[in-house]
């Protein structure tokens, strides 16, 4: 099935290199979790702070179980504020 | 003790400035800075002066911690009744301003009157005096700057001044210290430029002496400071990335307010946002992001030094916005992008720069040309009406309007009077995005649910910096809420915006809530201040500086009808993103808002509530 995965901030350099923007679409397996997604960009654990998927927040207790659907849109920010 | 325990009266009509003991048993009650400078202004004024007339005051006032090692304690606020509102203004600006205020030996300024030919004030330590503007009138704040100190040959002075905006009395005009740090909102500007005040030069060099126990001074700053340090956010996230890093994730929610709220998403948020301001750019090479920037004492230092590509068609011919500068901040990109449909970097850029060169707040003056273009959109406005075509997306017209809105221009005069006048005029008072007559910031509360109830109930009109419940509802700061229900948002809303009044009181940035609690915060005002500065006394104090500016505008007319929100976010549900189908249910919220508040169910505080907040 096909998933967008969007990283943000600092967390854009774990998207494969010579990507331009913060947005790859790609083909993953029936059943993968938010946090498979996590693991395969290497993406630390910690630095995997803010996660929405269509736009709404997974918390983090649930990232192991969550998984992605057809058409999905998961991003993620490291620690950021604003104003 | 924290404070100076002096402030300087100017009275603008007579042409004089005198000295005056602080008023230390308000110092106690109200700390200082925004709550201190509105117990002498509520004291001092008849709520419902016109804001405009001499009759008016406005105030500059520093916080206990201004001038300290306490992090980012350069704050400094100005207080006056506003313009635009017609409610209490309280704008807070960092930069280096605040903390030459305190060694300069003041706390706070209080200019009342109106001059009769335009002047600025000289601060030097202990003397004051107001000295002939006529030269300086006409002027942008750039300008002002540069043309003081080489007067003053004396290039350390610190000068907050008003531009052409201020002097044409834009009713969002703002004032700017040290070149691109602003007083922003609620049109302070005016006030200023209605007193024929151009501009106030400090130079003080006696620091900040009289901490009451300086070793747990040292102590309690050197561990707050560690704490934003070692804070993901304000240690790492907002110095590389700045407030615009917020560009993509509220747009991800579908809280981001584009094309005066018509919508809640923008297809080109990516193209405005911090991750933007670090790429390289086709034409030149080089990022549009020069450098990060500090004010005085800060350690977060998110502020952003850009440089503007200088082959874009709006300085291809002006050299003088070729160098580097201030902005985009989020706010900034958000009102003169997203709120327009404008997805050109360079073309926000620009007219960031205006707003600082001539003093105007970009949230303010973006959202009023976004409710210009729906207007134009509507066929209600014409190419004739506006001096140009000003679909929704069109950087030229964005350009060409802070043009003539900051030197009050044709079209650019109506625009100056903020969105509620200008949709009122055409007819379609629904089509500004406003409360209380102040635009709205970045966020759009039908994704939000607690930011509409922040909003209503903000004492300044729409405003995010009164009770930023954006930390909470979306970034999980202190915990995480769901933005999309209402439950338990009353609570959370009266929290953060009490607790709020403590930071700008304080003399402090309210970024480092991001990090700080109040219990951060405690043990600094503790350690720099004489009395009883406890946690308690602090939520109490803070809960008493917003009961005072209700009051202060429940005096000048304002009710209960005028906590709402545009009928556009209670009424027209979001079209995208997760929120769609939602609308701002502000309802839910408002009656328990005023019963946790102890107020009645017309929005005035109980003679209990006064009572127990000694008000």
């Amino acid at each position: 099935m096909k998933v967008a995965f969007k990283l943000f901030a600092s967390l854009s350099e774990h998207l494969p290199g010579g990507h331009r923007g913060n947005r790859l679409e790609l083909e993953v397996e029936e059943g993968t979790t938010v946090a498979d997604m996590i693991r395969r960009f290497n993406v630390p654990e910690r630095s995997a702070h803010l996660v929405l998927v269509n736009g709404l927040f997974v918390p983090p207790a649930e990232r192991l179980q969550r998984r992605l659907q057809e058409g999905d849109e998961l991003a993620i920010w490291p620690p950021i504020a604003g104003g | 003790m924290g404070w100076n325990r002096k402030i300087l009266r100017v009275n603008l009509s007579a042409g004089t400035c005198s000295e005056e003991p602080l008023n230390m048993q308000w110092a106690a009650e109200y700390l200082g800075s925004r709550g201190l400078a509105t117990k002498y202004l509520v004291s001092e004024i008849d709520p419902r002066v016109d804001p405009l007339s001499p009759d008016n005051k406005m105030i500059m006032a520093t916080g206990p911690l201004t001038g300290t090692m306490a992090s980012t304690g350069g704050r400094y606020t100005v207080v006056t009744k506003g313009p635009l509102t017609g409610a209490i203004a309280c704008s807070n600006s960092g930069g280096f301003f605040g903390a030459e205020m305190k060694f300069a030996g003041w706390d706070m300024v209080i200019f009342e009157g109106r001059s009769p030919t335009p002047v600025w004030l000289h601060i030097e330590n202990d003397r004051a005096e107001l000295r002939d503007a006529a030269g300086l009138w006409g002027s942008s704040c750039w300008e002002t700057e540069e043309r003081i100190k080489t007067e003053l040959q004396d290039p350390l002075v610190r000068i907050s001044s008003i531009g052409k905006a201020g002097e044409n009395q834009v009713l969002y005009a703002c004032i700017v210290n040290d070149l691109h740090r602003a007083a922003g909102r609620s049109g302070v500007g005016a006030v200023m430029g209605s007193k024929n005040l151009k501009a106030v030069a400090i130079r003080g060099t006696k620091g900040v002496s009289g901490i009451k126990d300086f070793g747990a001074f040292l102590k309690a700053t050197t561990e707050a400071k560690k704490v934003l340090a070692d804070n993901a956010v304000t240690g790492q996230g907002l110095p590389k990335y700045g407030t615009q890093v917020l560009m993509n994730v509220i747009n991800e929610m579908g809280a981001l307010p584009t094309r005066n709220h018509r919508d809640v998403q923008f297809e080109d948020a990516g193209k405005i946002s911090a991750e933007a301001m670090h790429e390289r750019r086709e034409s030149d090479g080089k990022p549009h992001l020069v450098t990060n920037a500090a004010c005085f004492g800060c350690t977060i230092a998110c502020g952003r030094i850009s440089e503007i590509d200088k082959g874009h068609f709006t300085v291809r011919n002006s050299p003088q916005y070729w160098g580097a500068s201030g902005g985009l901040e989020y706010e900034a990109a958000w009102a003169l992008g997203a709120a327009n449909g404008v997805g050109d970097l360079e073309a926000l850029q620009y007219a960031n720069l205006l707003c600082n060169e001539q003093g105007m707040d970009p949230i303010s003056f973006g959202a009023t040309v976004g409710a210009a273009m729906e207007l134009y959109e509507l066929g209600i406005l014409d190419d004739g009406a506006i001096g140009m075509p000003a679909p929704f997306g069109s950087a030229e017209a964005l350009a060409k309007l802070v043009e003539m809105t900051a030197v009050g221009e044709g079209f650019g005069k109506e625009l100056g009077l903020g969105s509620k006048r200008l949709c009122e005029k055409y007819g379609r008072p629904e089509l500004s995005m406003s409360v209380k007559g102040q635009e709205f910031p970045a966020y759009d509360s039908r994704a939000i649910q607690g930011m509409g109830l922040a909003y209503a109930t903000s004492n300044r009109g729409a405003c995010h910096l009164r009770g930023y419940t954006v930390a909470s509802e979306v970034l999980g700061i202190p915990v995480k809420t769901d933005p999309h229900v209402t439950e338990g948002k009353p609570e959370l809303v009266k929290a953060f915006q009490d607790a709020t009044a403590i930071f700008d009181s304080a003399g402090i940035c309210v970024f480092t809530s991001f990090a700080w609690t109040l219990a951060d915060v405690q043990p600094q005002l503790a350690a720099a201040c004489e009395g009883d500065w406890s946690m308690d006394k602090l939520n109490e104090v803070g809960e008493r500086i917003w009961n005072m500016e209700r009051m202060f505008n429940n005096a000048a007319g304002f009710t209960a009808t005028d906590d709402t929100l545009p009928p556009r976010l209670t009424q027209e549900a979001a079209k995208t993103g997760p929120a769609k189908g939602m609308v701002n249910r502000l309802g839910e919220m408002l009656p328990q808002y005023y019963q946790v508040r102890g107020w009645t169910p017309e929005g005035a505080p109980t003679a209990e509530t006064l009572t127990r907040l000694g008000l």
